[in-house]
C-alpha cells in the first residue's frame, strides 16, 4: 500500500487532488481510497486530504498516519503545520512553490529524506499559465507521477478528463498542466538535480 | 440512489450530506431521472413532510440529512413511521451539538433509535450503495420507512471503487412502488386521524410487529441481493473471523474496516479475536447477535455514541442479546465528533481485552489531562465559564474566544 497525504488550503483543491489520484489509480485497475480529514468549506483554512493506493481492497479507515508521500499545495503552510509527521526516511515530499527547499527554510529536510525524493515544483505557475487560475492540483499530480511512478501520466490525464469531463476545455488545460510538470520533473530527476525550484522555462 | 428510480426527492442541504442531494438535483435537472421531481425544501422539517406527502400520493420518496437536520425534522420522522410510509432516507452520520461539530459519529442515528424506522449501517461506500437498493425494497414491502446510515466524511466524502449494477438488474430486484395506502381524489379517505387510548396501543403494537417481521425480511432480502448481485452487503449482522474467537469486537459502520485490519494483524500473532458488524441496528437482531457472540469469552462493543449518564447504546442491546450467558461486555466509546479511530488505539484496546484488563466503560484516546484541568477550574471557582471554550484555549486553538 502506498499512502499519500495532501496539505492545502480551502479552495486550492487538496480534496480534489486526492480524488483525482484515486481516479488515476482506478484507471490502471488498482484499488484506491481518498477522503478529506475534515470538510470545513472555509476558503483559506488548512485542509488535509488522503489517498491510499493498493493492489487489493483497502479496508482501513484511519487517517493516513505514516504517509509514503506528502504533497503540499500551499508553501505558506510549511512552518505552520507539521508536514513531515509520520513520513519515513524513504518517503517522498513534493511542495508547490517556485522556490527551493533552502529558500523555504527547509534545508534540513535533505538530512531526513533522500535528496532525490524531496522536490519543489512550481505547480501554481504552471496552472496559471495553462488555466489562468491558481489551481495546482492536476499539475502537481503530474510531478507526483514522475517522482513516484505510482501512477502513469496517462492515468492522471484520463482521471482529469473524467473529473472535468463536462468542461472539455478545462479538462484539456488541466491535462496539459499535468503533462508539463511531469516532463519537467522527469528532466530534473534524470539531470541529477536533487531539488527542483527554478520556475520552468 | 438514481438506479432506484425515485419519483420525489426533497431535501435541505447540511454537511456532510450536501453533495449527495446536489448530485441528485443535477440528475433531475438534466432529466436523467424523469419523471422524478426535486423539491429544495426550506428546512429538514419541510423535507420530511414533503416526503410523507409524496409517499401518501403514491410516489417513491427519498430524502437525506444529518445531525441537527435529523433533530429538526424529528416530529415528521415519527410521523413517517407512525403513518406507515416507506420513505427512504440517507443519514450522513454526524455528531450532534452543542458544541457544534460537523464531523462523524453516530449520535444522530441514536437519537432516532426509537422513532420506528429501520436503521441500516453501511461499512463501505459499496455497502451504502447496495443498502439503498435493499432499503426501498424493504420499506415498500413493509410500508414503513428505512434509514441508511453512512459515516459522514469517512464514507460520504470517500472516493473508492464501487460496482454499480445495471438499471435492468435493479429493476428486476426492485419492482415499482405499490402503495398500501394512497390519497386518491376519486376514492377519498383520510390518513392521520387522531387516535385515542382506544387504539393507540394497537397502532404501536403493529409498528413493533412490522419491525419484528423486518428482522426476517432484512435477512432474506440480503440473501436475494447477494444472489442477484454477488455481494453480501445486506443482512442483519456480519461476522468476521469470529467462529473460534475468544474476544469479539462489535461495531457499526465504517470503523469495521479498520477493525478487520487489526484483527488480521493480531490473528497473525496468534490471538484469537474476531469482529461482528451490526448492519441492522433497528430492528435489533437479538437472536443473530446471540448466535454470533455466544461462543466468545469476552465481547467489546466499540461505539461512536454515548448515552450520557449511562454509557453505551449499542452495548445495551448486545448485553441483552447475551442475557443469561457468562460473557462480559465492555463498552468502548470512540470516534466522537470525528476523532480518528486509529489501528494503534484499537490494538491497545484488544490487547487489554485479551488480558482481561479492559474496564466496563472506556473513552478511547480521551485526553485525561485536558479533562482534569477543566475539572480543577470548575472546582476552583463558581464562574469558571464555558467548558468547551476553556478546553479549546488550553489546546491553543485560535478563536476560542474569551
Amino acid at each position: 500500500m502506498f499512502e499519500v497525504r495532501f496539505h492545502g488550503r480551502g479552495g486550492q483543491g487538496a480534496v480534489t487532488a486526492a480524488d483525482l489520484l484515486a481516479l488515476a489509480a482506478f484507471e490502471e485497475g488498482r484499488f484506491a481510497q481518498s477522503f478529506p480529514s475534515f470538510g470545513s468549506e472555509r476558503t483559506g483554512a488548512p485542509v488535509v486530504s488522503f489517498c491510499r493506493l493498493a493492489d487489493r481492497e483497502i479496508r482501513t479507515r484511519e487517517p493516513v498516519v505514516t504517509p509514503d508521500c506528502v504533497i503540499v499545495l500551499d508553501p505558506t503552510l510549511v512552518h505552520q503545520v507539521d508536514l513531515l509527521a509520520g513520513l519515513g526516511p524513504d518517503g517522498y515530499l513534493v511542495i508547490n512553490t517556485s522556490r527551493t527547499l533552502e529558500q523555504l527554510g527547509l534545508a534540513s529536510v535533505g538530512a531526513v529524506l533522500r535528496p532525490e525524493r524531496a522536490l519543489t515544483v512550481p505547480a501554481t505557475d504552471v496552472a496559471l499559465r495553462h488555466l489562468g487560475r491558481a489551481l495546482p492540483n492536476a499539475a502537481i499530480l503530474g510531478a507526483f507521477a514522475a517522482l513516484t511512478a505510482q501512477v502513469s501520466l496517462d492515468a492522471v490525464r484520463q482521471a482529469v478528463r473524467e473529473r472535468f469531463g463536462r468542461n472539455a476545455e478545462l479538462a484539456q488545460r488541466n491535462s496539459a498542466a499535468a503533462a508539463e510538470l511531469f516532463d519537467t520533473t522527469v528532466r530534473a530527476l534524470s539531470g541529477g538535480r536533487a531539488m527542483l525550484g527554478a520556475p520552468t522555462a | 440512489m438514481a438506479l432506484c428510480r425515485p419519483e420525489v426527492i426533497c431535501a435541505y442541504p447540511i454537511s456532510p450530506q450536501t453533495h449527495i442531494i446536489e448530485a441528485l438535483s443535477e440528475f433531475v435537472k438534466r432529466g436523467a431521472l424523469a419523471p422524478c421531481e426535486f423539491v429544495n425544501a426550506e428546512s429538514e422539517f419541510a423535507a420530511m413532510s414533503v416526503a410523507i406527502g409524496a409517499s401518501a400520493a403514491g410516489a417513491r420518496a427519498f430524502t437525506a440529512t444529518a445531525s441537527q437536520g435529523l433533530l429538526f425534522m424529528m416530529e415528521a420522522v415519527y410521523n413517517a413511521s407512525g403513518l406507515g410510509f416507506p420513505v427512504v432516507m440517507t443519514l450522513a452520520n454526524r455528531a450532534v451539538g452543542a458544541p457544534i461539530n460537523i464531523w462523524n459519529d453516530h449520535s444522530d442515528a441514536m437519537a432516532a433509535r426509537d422513532a420506528g424506522w429501520v436503521q441500516l449501517f453501511a461499512q463501505s461506500v459499496q455497502e451504502a450503495a447496495d443498502l439503498h437498493l435493499q432499503a426501498f425494497r424493504l420499506a415498500e414491502e413493509l410500508s414503513g420507512p428505512v434509514m441508511v446510515c453512512m459515516d459522514g466524511f469517512v464514507l460520504t466524502h470517500a472516493t473508492e471503487r464501487v460496482d454499480l449494477p445495471s438499471q435492468q438488474a435493479v429493476d428486476a430486484f426492485l419492482p415499482p412502488y405499490e402503495p398500501r395506502q394512497v390519497l386518491d381524489p376519486d376514492a377519498p379517505y383520510s390518513i392521520g386521524a387522531m387516535v385515542g387510548p382506544e387504539a393507540f396501543e394497537e397502532v404501536r403494537y403493529l409498528a413493533h410487529a412490522r419491525q419484528l417481521a423486518a428482522v426476517e425480511r432484512i435477512a432474506e432480502i440480503g440473501s436475494e441481493f447477494a444472489e442477484a448481485f454477488g455481494r453480501d452487503s445486506g443482512g442483519l449482522v456480519h461476522s468476521y473471523r469470529s467462529a473460534d474467537a475468544e474476544v469479539v469486537v462489535v461495531a457499526m459502520g465504517s470503523v469495521l474496516g479498520t477493525i478487520k485490519e487489526v484483527v488480521d494483524a493480531q490473528r497473525a500473532g496468534g490471538a484469537r479475536i474476531g469482529a461482528l458488524g451490526v448492519t441492522s441496528f433497528r430492528p435489533f437482531p437479538l437472536d443473530a447477535v446471540r448466535q454470533a457472540l455466544g461462543g466468545a469469552r469476552r465481547v467489546v462493543v466499540l461505539e461512536k455514541s454515548v448515552s450520557v449518564g449511562f454509557g453505551g447504546v449499542l452495548s445495551t442491546d448486545v448485553a441483552l442479546a447475551l442475557n443469561g450467558l457468562a460473557v462480559p461486555v465492555s463498552t468502548v466509546v470512540a470516534g466522537l465528533g470525528g476523532r480518528p479511530i486509529t489501528e494503534s488505539a484499537l490494538r491497545s484496546v484488544l490487547e487489554a481485552a485479551q488480558g482481561g484488563r479492559l474496564e466496563k466503560l472506556t473513552f478511547l484516546d480521551l485526553k485525561h489531562e485536558l479533562v482534569a484541568r477543566e475539572l480543577e477550574r470548575m472546582a476552583a471557582r463558581r464562574r469558571s465559564g464555558p467548558s468547551a471554550e476553556n478546553m479549546l484555549r488550553d489546546l491553543g486553538i485560535v478563536g476560542a474566544g474569551g
